[in-house]
């Protein structure tokens, strides 16, 4: 790994002061470290927002839950309020990567990091939530733009990503028997007023399925979307699944979903 | 670089290391506690397991610098007056090991799991047990050896 200089910062302001070009923000490490590791990521400063304590914790309101950006994934799944509150969110951190990856990992970081297999990304969507940086907010539609690629600019830091409690969901995941990450998974939510369907794995960004929303808001039942065919075009094909599978892998998922909420 | 002050196996450290210094490469080559094995390098094996404050972690995938401060348990750090952990113990007597290349980070991470867990059942020891490889898939004595532990610890 190349050599870099690291900065712990003590708080969000001194952190985005650091930042430049070649900077990045470290929070678990679970992604950047192993990319720098690989050559596939060079910086010059890694700014450690670790400490800075206003990011890490979880707030539970009547209408939503807030959590902060530097908290650690073994936190949300342990949490009982998330579990009273969102127990699809809870679930979902139980299941990332392995138990000293969810010790490390943070929900921030998965987040600004955009995998088209993270978990995370596909609960933001599916519980219409709001990430807030240390400039603005930024709706959960809005901010994941690509493969990777998020709205967040240069210096931008998430302090925190609050969640919509909606009345019914489930999360449902096909993961890769070795990295645990999602070659498939389905984030189903039942709001008052609107369906999510949100998928992740199977394209090259996280997305919500508006035809199977649609057929859903009608009936909120898995007859509703039995056997669908989605339009495979767009999606990932690899060694682990077919873009075929993945389609079919899609609806599977999303029954499943449908039928645990 | 910097100053690296941890707390190693009861003993305080204190150091100078580049800051791109991985904790398993401080561990094995600044303090020669070669315990901690290194296997893929990339956070997926396990073989390099060691505690920070109390939980586990993969320390090829953490900084020296991003843990200063910290209290470091490594595979050296268990014994107490020459006798092995109970772990250890369990893992010699059931022999969950075959070439014992994965074993150092097999027993770190699953004392974690006691700590958190103090009767798991089989499918519990499994899931928890999920980043960590065995090149010899030795797991079922490593199961039992886990849930022999269970019983001493």
């Amino acid at each position: 790994m190349k050599d870099f200089n690291y900065h712990s910062a003590k708080d969000s302001k001194e952190a985005s002061k650091l930042a430049s070009s070649s900077s990045a923000f470290l929070a678990g490490g679970m992604t950047t470290i192993p990319s720098m590791k690989l050559g596939l990521a060079t910086y010059k400063d890694l700014i450690d927002i670790k400490n800075i304590k206003k990011l890490s914790g979880i707030k539970v309101s009547g209408k939503s839950v807030t959590i902060g950006a530097a908290t650690k994934h073994v936190e949300v799944s342990n949490s009982k309020d998330v579990k009273k509150a969102i127990p699809s969110l809870s679930s979902l951190a139980e299941g990332i990567g392995d138990p000293q990856v969810r010790n490390r990992g943070t929900i921030g970081g998965s987040i600004a990091n955009n995998d088209p297999s993270a978990d995370y990304p596909s609960a933001c969507i599916a519980l219409n939530a709001i990430i807030h940086t240390n400039e603005r907010k930024i709706e959960a539609a809005k901010f994941f733009k690509g493969m990777f690629e998020t709205a967040l600019k240069k210096g931008e830091l998430i302090e925190a990503i609050e969640f919509q409690i909606p009345e019914k969901s489930s999360y449902q995941k096909h993961p890769n028997p070795a990295s645990r990450y999602a070659i498939v998974g389905v984030y189903v939510a039942k709001h008052k007023g609107d369906i999510n369907v949100a998928v992740t794995g199977a394209k090259s960004c996280v997305y919500n399925d508006k035809e199977m929303s649609k057929a859903l808001s009608g009936n909120f039942s898995s007859s509703s979307i039995d056997g669908m065919d989605l339009d495979s075009s767009e999606m990932n094909s690899d060694m682990h699944a077919s873009a075929d599978f993945r389609a079919s892998l899609v609806v599977t998922q999303a029954k499943k979903a449908v039928d645990a909420c | 670089m910097g100053k690296i002050s941890l707390e190693v196996n009861g003993r305080k450290v204190e150091k100078e290391a580049p800051d791109n210094t991985l904790l398993s490469t401080f561990l094995r080559e600044h303090l020669q506690l070669t315990g901690t094995h290194i296997g893929c390098d990339t956070s997926q094996c396990g073989a390099c397991v060691v505690h920070v404050d109390g939980n586990s972690l993969k320390s090829c995938t953490a900084l020296a610098a991003d843990v200063n401060g910290s209290k470091v348990t490594t595979i050296e750090g268990l014994e107490t007056n020459g006798k092995m952990h109970p772990m250890q113990e369990a893992f010699k007597k059931l022999h969950g090991l075959q070439c014992g290349f994965c074993t150092p980070g097999m027993v770190m991470s699953a004392i974690d799991l006691l700590q958190k867990n103090k009767k798991p059942s089989d499918t519990e020891i499994r899931d928890w047990l999920e980043g960590n490889i065995c090149r010899c898939t030795g797991y079922q004595n490593i199961v039992a050896a886990v849930k022999e532990a269970a019983t001493k610890m």
